[in-house]
């Protein structure tokens, strides 16, 4: 459990001032994994909506060490920052303990960044990597990507008037992550802030590499008014779209049971993306979606049994 | 001390003697041998260097760029498909101006796959702002990748080097390598001296930010002027470099060129297959000579302009290709002598490995003493019709 007070009282790592949208998860998602350390950190960021409007050149919303290099390439790089922390710290370079955090989206995660953070993982390298996942290509302008999520319509998967959006289901990163017997995965939501902060400690503290799946309700994206991005978060929840899980050593924990779920038509009522879907004849795809929900939360509960 | 060692086994006793803090690698033919050497270096103790034994050589590139940021001593190696594959972060570690040094092990560029040696690969980063220095053989490999770390340290060009060898021909050929004592090259290179690290957690820098049209263009001009500085401080570095080695280098190397009427101009180890052609014609009164480009990146065009003023004709050999345009070295020498009315000729020879040998040579010396014009057509050396 954190304690709301002592942690609104440290010092802001992402200042404000950047120019992400408003109602953007991921700026509140950064400022609360990177405040859940006291000790310093050093942050890689992949190319994407994050990394663009918070570094504008000769502007910087970062007070702490903070590098940019690729688009695919966020998990190696943090890779060499850690290694290099480790060699000199060796020879007596550095004294101090620091953390090592890696921010990607979806798309620098779940598809072009996949095998550099697998890589990573399989090293062993100490750091944690978040994924802020908005569900599509936001930065280059809402293009699908691996985690968008079936039925949604983006720029290069819209509904149209034979298609209905995308036509496939969003990989599970979150056990591609557990499967690489990391020492700590969690699933998480901003809306959800203290389990979304104890695990953020947790990764930190872990010996090994981390990984934090966190959902990040985009405004631009998902077509909602810039006032409801934590109601969002809350209904992905609520509909057990987005379960909130743990893989701690191995050990899966339901770290929130949504005993009487709405249905899912409720998450798809609330976003523009699927409008589409609530057109007469576009049931089915609901029905589809709703099987795929439950299918997923059953098999969540057996793992965390 | 002289030892019988191969180029990679030279590769890998430089970076020995270098002793870097951190070093990426992953594996590819011909390149593979610097890193299993230097990996048992590792694993006995004789550095102190971690490894990150990486999933592809765009991670490789990627830490490499990672950890000199932090502020490490870096240096790693690859060949054709992992520069190809690392290309994006090649530039990006020059414009964060990163002194990383890699080892080259030229290979022919896919497709078709061919692991043997041609220039395609270096020569596909020849505009993304490293250091290229080429080398001749096992001891040049050495010398200049000691070299190349002082060089890509200088505070006024900080700047990556790659230093190139040919793939087998100069990799997996055992010669001569005469190595300095450990000490000697701790001393020559010194301390490494990061800037701005990034873990130096008490000054927080941001490096990478988006940089758009009113600075990229201010930044990219900083990397020509960083450019600018490679040749006096190369001089300077190859004038101490002999003070400790007994070995005098340049930044072109002139074999009998003053005088010479025919000359031929190429890098690497056909250098050494030219000149032992020139001491032949030499014997028999033709006054042949070879000149040797040693760095490619900056080129030494008044260096080349001043070398070639005496030469009636001049073959210039490439071992890659440019398709649709002049062969990389010959469009360089081209321009370097624009001014110049000379009898110049295009030559390209040793594709994916193909041998050249000395009477190829032989029948080039000949060819362009013939040359009435300047020939306008690039001829192949060893090429079945």
């Amino acid at each position: 459990m954190v304690n709301i007070k002592e942690f609104s009282s440290r010092e802001e790592r992402l200042s404000s001032g950047h120019r992400l949208c408003g109602g953007c998860g991921a700026p509140i998602i950064a400022r609360m994994v990177t405040k859940a350390t006291k000790d310093p950190v050093v942050i890689v960021n992949a190319t994407g909506c994050l990394e663009v409007a918070t570094t504008i050149y000769p502007y910087t919303a970062w007070k702490v060490p903070w590098m940019h290099n690729a688009f695919e390439n966020a998990a190696a790089t943090i890779s060499g920052i850690e290694t290099a922390f480790r060699a000199l710290k060796k020879k007596g370079k550095i004294k101090k303990e620091i953390k090592f955090i890696a921010f990607g989206g979806d798309g620098g995660t779940y598809d072009i960044g996949l095998q550099s953070m697998s890589g990573a993982f399989e090293r062993g390298h100490k750091f944690v990597y978040v994924c802020y996942d908005n569900e599509a290509y936001m930065n280059t302008g809402i293009q699908r990507s691996g985690a968008t999520p079936y039925g949604a319509s983006t720029t290069t998967a819209p509904a149209g008037k034979v298609k209905q959006g995308k036509e496939q289901f969003r990989k599970d990163l979150t056990s591609i992550a557990a499967a690489h017997h990391v020492p700590y995965v969690a699933q998480a939501a901003p809306s959800e802030w203290n389990d979304l902060i104890t695990k953020a400690e947790k990764a930190l503290n872990a010996d090994g590499p981390a990984f934090l799946n966190v959902l990040s309700p985009c405004p631009r994206g998902w077509r909602f008014p810039e006032n409801l991005t934590i109601e969002i978060s809350k209904l992905a929840i609520k509909t057990r779209f987005w379960p909130l899980i743990e893989i701690e050593n191995g050990k899966w924990t339901l770290n929130k049971d949504i005993t009487k779920p709405l249905p899912i038509k409720e998450w798809i009522k609330s976003q523009g993306r699927y409008s589409h879907l609530l057109k007469p004849g576009n049931e089915a795809i609901i029905e589809k979606i709703q099987e795929r929900v439950n299918k997923d939360w059953e098999k969540i509960k057996k793992l965390c049994s | 001390m002289k030892l019988a060692l191969s180029g990679n086994e030279a590769a890998a006793y430089a970076m020995k003697h270098i002793n870097p803090d951190v070093v990426p690698a992953f594996p590819i033919t011909p390149q593979t041998e610097i890193m299993h050497n230097f990996a048992g270096f590792v694993a006995d103790g004789e550095v102190d260097t971690e490894m990150i034994l990486v999933e592809s050589e765009h991670s490789a590139m990627s830490a490499a760029v990672g950890a000199a940021s932090a502020g490490a001593r870096v240096m790693t190696a690859t060949s054709a498909n992992g520069l190809a594959l690392m290309f994006e972060i090649v530039y990006i570690a020059a414009s964060t101006r990163l002194p990383i040094v890699m080892t080259v092990v030229n290979r022919a560029l896919s497709g078709p796959i061919n692991i043997h040696c041609d220039h395609s690969d270096s020569m596909g980063c020849r505009d993304s702002g490293w250091i290229q220095i080429y080398s001749e053989n096992a001891q040049e490999v050495y010398d200049n990748i000691i070299i190349g770390m002082k060089l890509a340290e200088d505070m006024k060009i900080r700047l990556p080097v790659m230093v190139c060898q040919d793939g087998f021909i100069t990799s997996h050929s055992i010669d001569v390598v005469e190595p300095l004592e450990p000490e000697t090259v701790k001393n020559f290179i010194g301390e490494h001296k990061a800037i701005y690290p990034l873990l130096d957690v008490e000054n927080p820098v941001t490096y990478g930010p988006l940089d758009l049209y009113d600075y990229y263009f201010e930044h990219k001009r900083q990397q020509v002027d960083a450019m600018w500085y490679v040749k006096p401080t190369l001089r300077q570095i190859f004038a101490d470099f002999s003070k400790i080695s007994g070995r005098a280098y340049d930044i072109i190397e002139k074999y009998f060129v003053d005088d010479a009427d025919q000359v031929i101009v190429t890098m690497s180890s056909t250098a050494g297959t030219a000149k032992a052609e020139v001491d032949e014609l030499r014997k028999k009164g033709q006054k042949a000579g070879l000149l040797k480009i040693k760095l490619f990146r900056p080129f030494p065009y008044e260096e080349v302009s001043e070398a070639l003023k005496n030469a009636k004709h001049i073959a210039v050999l490439d071992r890659s290709l440019s398709f649709g345009a002049d062969a990389p070295l010959y469009s360089e020498i081209k321009s370097a002598l624009y001014n110049q009315n000379k009898k110049i000729c295009s030559y390209v020879f040793g594709l994916g490995g193909r041998d050249i040998n000395l009477e190829d040579i032989k029948k080039v010396f000949s060819e362009i003493q013939k040359l009435d014009n300047t020939c306008h057509d690039i001829r192949f050396i060893g090429l079945r019709d």
